[in-house]
């Protein structure tokens, strides 16, 4: 489903973020992406998501090429993925049930479905009692789980997620990371950037572990070993 | 674009609009003044193409016969003169004719009617009034006239060609003055609105982001901005209309027209009779539809077209 062939992503000359990196990830995988900051986590889910391009190589999602996708073509290919950030990024001037909204309504869809998925979603992530609340008034892993809910209201393929414990407290982590494996269950792939160990060694999944921009460990059901 | 779609996007670019407020009102200003010169080029040519072809009605070529010009000679060159494709018409004032019209003009003046009673014979040349069916043709009869053979009788011609050729070259340089202006300020309003709208992006620039992590196209999130520009043409169209009006109802007997230096010359009567009445303000009531869309239209396509190029800027800046 995901295909990454010899990429290298080069920044510049005193910054290598990956170099010569490889693997594939299968449907409905769930995939820890581990590694210690700056280890070029991010920059591996930038190529994906077609926000940077790659030095060399090439990044495969299904048969689509993701550097030759045409700008214009480029939104409808996101559309399949959902992305979760460490620092969230809700609006702060919409409430929760707006921010799943306003994703429903980017990608064009009707008010009646956006009347039927939101509250389905919030139902998922636990969150159906919050709906009106804005985001200053909800605690940091609600505001993940809006993120979450937000990511996966317009049915991704897969689920992009960069760090989203890096701003939590242990219980919270743990719901997030429930979450994700709830939804993993339901059938999205999840490609899972993080470096807390804990989180890594519970889950018993995949794990492929970089170093200084290289894949150091690729292992099925890996741990936490830096 | 589905209904909802259009509603939503309509709602966004009043939300953009509102929260750039006093940008979004300079901007406005602006685009007031480039459409302000729109109407005003628009109306100078309405005056000046008008009162051109009042002048234009009051054109001829006078031919003044020599005093011993046989009769049957002018009579022969009339009908000559009205075979010609180019002439429209031709008066013949008899020397007889003349000096009943001269005494008619001057009844009341003594001294020149006694005067004119102590030559005891008739100073006043038979003439010809020529009025060419179209004003390009007085050079052509002109040069005819000389070139006859008539040419002998005749004591003086008479044309004011002169006097339309510099009035068709100050139209012209009104115009090319105007259109340059307005050019000018066009080009400034659409910077000023360019930089509005990068401006708006700027604020929603959180937005946009979450809007390209959802995976909304481009026309998606553009679409706001245009409206935007859209918004801001419309009300400067509206601004406009009203600034051109006010001087017009403050000038219901065309005042303004006699500063124009052309329409003394038509009759050193009143500007607005000269005019045969072109009244701006009933010409701008009854084509109000036609001018408020012209505006309308300079308004948004100003707007848009600064939208379009912030918003592809910015789309092809950040991936
Ligand atoms: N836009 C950028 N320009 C230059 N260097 C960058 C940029 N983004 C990331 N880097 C560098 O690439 C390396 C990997 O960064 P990143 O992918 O963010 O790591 P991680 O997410 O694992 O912490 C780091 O050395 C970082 O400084
Ligand atoms: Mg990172």
């Amino acid at each position: 489903m995901i295909y990454f062939d010899r990429v290298s992503k080069v920044y510049s000359q005193t910054s290598v973020a990956l170099e010569d990196v490889s693997f594939t990830i299968e449907p409905q995988e769930f995939v820890s992406v581990v590694g210690q900051s700056g280890a070029g986590k991010s920059t591996l889910l930038k190529l994906l998501l077609a926000e940077e391009s790659p030095s060399s190589g090439k990044v495969f999602f299904e048969s689509l090429d993701m550097h030759k996708v045409r700008n214009a073509d480029l939104p409808k290919v996101r559309r399949r993925m959902g992305v979760v950030f460490q620092d969230y990024k809700l609006l702060p001037t919409k409430t929760a049930y707006e921010n799943i909204a306003f994703a429903m309504e980017a990608a064009g869809k009707g008010e009646e479905e956006i009347q039927q998925d939101v509250p389905q979603v919030l139902e998922l992530v636990g969150l159906m009692d919050k709906a009106w609340h804005f985001p200053s008034e909800l605690s940091g892993g609600e505001l993940q789980r809006v993120a979450i809910a937000r990511a996966i209201v317009n049915r991704p393929d897969v689920i992009i997620a960069d760090e989203p414990t890096g701003n939590l407290d242990p219980i919270n982590t743990w719901e997030i990371i429930n979450l994700l494996e709830k939804i993993n269950e339901l059938g999205t792939t999840v490609i899972l950037a993080t470096h807390d160990k804990d989180v890594i060694n519970s889950l018993k999944r995949r794990v492929i572990t970089i170093e200084k921009g290289k894949i150091t460990r690729d292992e099925k059901r890996g741990r936490y070993v830096l | 674009m589905s209904l909802i779609q259009v509603k939503r996007t309509i709602r966004q670019g009043f939300i953009n609009f509102w929260r750039n407020g006093w940008v979004s009102v300079a901007t406005v200003l602006i685009m007031v003044l480039t459409l302000f010169m729109v109407g005003t080029l628009f109306f100078s040519n309405v005056v000046l193409t008008s009162a051109l072809q009042q002048v234009e009605s009051k054109l001829d070529v006078s031919v003044d016969f020599k005093l011993d010009a046989p009769e049957e000679d002018i009579l022969a060159l009339k009908t000559s003169l009205e075979s010609f494709g180019e002439v429209g018409k031709v008066e013949y004032i008899s020397r007889d004719e003349a000096l009943e019209r001269f005494r008619e003009r001057y009844k009341d003046n003594a001294l020149i009617t006694q005067s004119l009673d102590e030559i005891g014979t008739n100073p006043l040349p038979a003439s010809f009034n020529i009025k060419a069916k179209d004003p390009e043709n007085y050079g052509t009869i002109s040069s005819f006239l000389k070139n006859d053979s008539s040419f002998q009788i005749i004591d003086e011609i008479r044309e004011n060609q002169p006097t339309i050729d510099a009035i068709n070259s100050m139209i012209s340089s009104a115009r090319t003055s105007g259109l340059t202006s307005t050019i000018v300020l066009s080009i400034i309003a659409v910077l000023v609105a360019f930089n509005t709208i990068r401006l708006a992006i700027y604020t929603s620039r959180d937005e946009i982001s979450i809007m390209r992590l959802v995976g909304a196209s481009h026309s998606y999130i553009r679409a706001p901005f245009v409206v935007v520009g859209i918004i801001q043409g419309f009300l400067a169209s509206i601004a406009a209309m009203v600034i051109l009006w006010l001087p017009l109802w403050f000038n219901h007997d065309n005042v303004l027209l006699s500063f124009v230096p052309i329409f003394p010359f038509a009759n050193g009567s009143s500007a607005s009779e000269s005019l045969g009445g072109p009244n701006l303000l009933n010409y701008y009531f009854s084509n109000f539809i036609f001018i408020f869309l012209l505006l309308l239209a300079s308004g948004i396509i100003l707007g848009s077209i600064s939208s379009i190029i912030a918003t592809r800027r910015y789309l092809k800046e950040h991936k």
